[in-house]
């Protein structure tokens, strides 16, 4: 009686866990079915190629170039932002800092990532933008580089979090070592620490990539919904989860071709941030190996 | 003597640009805060928190949004909980290294990273179209369960992998099966910090817009919800809502919203830290 008891409890608890499995092909099923009805319609290759979005217009264009490119510029502005900042960080951190400093600092930064984005975007709108506009001539109300610098503060906790762990993880013998030979702390970090870590700095790196591309609220409410193929930060312009965003927020009909439009949207930065989490996650198993 | 006097400059150097990158963040999100504070703060009173929504900007209130928040909160809670603690179970005390859990490590890892937009184009098509729950209270709790199904899940398997191996040696030494070790000796044990995983996640899920937007969450609901099938709203949506209207007094509203759901957000997470000190305290 036992038995079939623990049986039956562990096969439920095994099928919580292919609920897992079953949300993933949830996901690719989903959109590669609506996205599969979409390629019936428009040409792949014009998806690829076209220069122009404006499915909600009367002449029709399904480029997917503008809003990538609109996805890429304001993530790029994201993540020179908070890299350089977050690297700093971690690296201060985890051979300047007082240990102390090191376990109440680390939750307070980590308040960046739990702020709501919608909050940020309302920053973005209200408070960077006009800011900017006072030494930026022509900088339009809204606009790639401030959405982009806001995504880059909420971002920073990844970066610097997951790199502090990276250099926290290097043994203390490298240190030592380093120390020995007469290096300043300077030398230390970016001579031998850094490369020592350089594996899980690159993973954080990628996932806040990753998470720029993905992030929503704060292009939809700061960056404009303008498609738009140009690299300028200062004009409009749509990212691929803006336009989902927008398109949503409309009326448009279950099974029509405009609403087939956000699942073809979606499945490209679906298969973008599927690559990077893929990728870091392969280099952050290898990382384990070699110091655990 | 030169080299070694720029060397020693150069580390000052870094070391102020570290201090003054830890704090750049910080700052600027108390600069934010403040800012809100300012602007919202004479907004809040009594009628603001239990009017209904309004096209006259100074007799709108959240009434309905967050009511819908506190819906979708507990339908989500109710839907993560179980199946996340479970998943996380099996993962960390039933399963055998092979090919499964390997494929369930990376499968969880990447949902994890999905961007939570797409979470909400798999529920506008699963859970609105395909089982018909429509625009609900149920479908956007379902939806946020997904959502956050990865963060209670590693939460979890880490708070339970805290407990010490010799509570397990020694419940089996006792012949306790494996389901009472789990039951009575390593859910109780690891109670806290399960509990923090989940407030952080619920947290998260507060806060979550994108994905309600995409499954059709209104922007304008005249009534709270009364029952899961009912049409909703939530706070973050009802602040999006008012962002993009171009009236001053909506402005206003958006930064009195944003004030209540910070307060929200910081506690729950105040909360969260607070289980968390407590819980490592005990265990050590």
């Amino acid at each position: 009686m036992r038995r079939i008891k623990e049986l039956v409890i562990e096969k439920a608890l095994l099928t919580s866990a292919l609920i897992t499995v079953a949300i993933t092909a949830g996901i690719i099923l989903v959109l590669s079915f609506e996205a599969f009805a979409f390629f019936r319609e428009v040409s792949i290759v014009d998806f690829f190629t076209d220069t122009e979005w404006t499915p909600l217009f009367s002449n029709k264009h399904y480029g997917i170039l503008p809003l990538l490119s609109g996805t890429l510029l304001t993530s790029f502005i994201a993540v020179a932002f908070a890299v350089p900042v977050g690297l700093s960080i971690s690296i201060y951190i985890s051979e300047y800092a007082p240990r102390s400093f090191r376990t109440s600092i680390k939750p307070a930064l980590e308040l960046l990532a739990a702020v709501p984005t919608v909050v940020y975007g309302f920053f973005a709108l209200t408070v960077v933008t006009p800011f900017l506009q006072s030494f930026i001539p022509g900088l339009s109300g809204f606009n790639a580089l401030s959405a982009g610098l806001v995504m880059g503060i909420m971002i920073i906790p990844f970066v610097s979090s997951l790199s502090e762990d990276a250099l926290h993880a290097v043994p203390d013998s490298l240190r030592e070592a380093s120390f020995g030979m007469g290096s300043t702390k300077l030398q230390n970090a970016f001579r031998v620490m850094v490369p020592a870590a350089s594996s899980g700095i690159v993973v954080s790196v990628i996932l806040a990539i990753s998470r720029a591309i993905g992030e929503t609220m704060i292009v939809a409410i700061a960056a404009g919904q303008q498609p738009r193929l140009t690299l300028d930060p200062t004009v409009p312009v749509e990212t691929i989860t803006a336009y989902i965003v927008q398109v949503s927020l409309g009326d448009v009909q279950h099974g029509s071709l405009e609403y087939r439009t956000i699942f073809a949207a979606g499945i490209t930065l679906f298969v973008f941030t599927f690559l990077l989490n893929t990728v870091s996650y392969r280099i952050r198993k290898k990382f384990q190996e070699k110091y655990e | 003597m030169n080299n070694i006097k720029k060397n020693r400059w150069k580390d000052q150097a870094f070391k102020f640009w570290g201090i003054f990158c830890t704090l750049l963040g910080l700052v600027l999100l108390a600069i934010f805060i403040g800012s809100i504070i300012v602007d919202g703060v004479q907004r809040i009173d009594w009628d603001f928190l239990t009017s209904l929504p309004s096209r006259k900007a100074d007799r709108a209130g959240i009434y309905t949004a967050l009511m819908g928040s506190v819906w979708v909160l507990v339908l989500t809670t109710i839907i993560a909980l179980p199946v996340g603690i479970a998943a996380a179970i099996y993962l960390e005390e039933y399963a055998k290294k092979n090919r499964l859990s390997s494929l369930l490590e990376v499968n969880i890892s990447n949902l994890a990273g999905v961007p939570s937009i797409i979470y909400g184009l798999l529920g506008l098509e699963i859970f609105v179209r395909i089982m018909q729950m429509g625009a609900s209270v149920l479908a956007g709790s379902f939806t946020l369960a997904l959502l956050i199904l990865p963060i209670v899940i590693v939460s979890t398997r880490e708070a339970i992998k805290a407990v010490p191996k010799s509570i397990r040696d020694a419940s089996f030494a006792l012949g306790a099966s494996k389901w009472q070790t789990v039951s009575r000796q390593l859910l109780p044990a690891s109670f806290g910090g399960i509990l923090t995983g989940v407030i952080l996640a619920l947290s998260r899920a507060v806060g979550e817009t994108a994905p309600l937007i995409v499954i059709g969450a209104l922007t304008y609901v005249p009534f709270a919800p009364k029952s899961p099938m009912d049409e909703f709203s939530v706070l973050p949506i009802q602040i999006f809502n008012w962002i993009s209207r171009p009236q001053h007094g909506f402005e206003v509203n958006a930064a009195a919203a944003i004030i209540i759901l910070l307060l929200i957000t910081f506690m729950m997470n105040g909360i969260a830290v607070y289980f968390r000190n407590k819980w490592q305290r005990k265990l050590k």
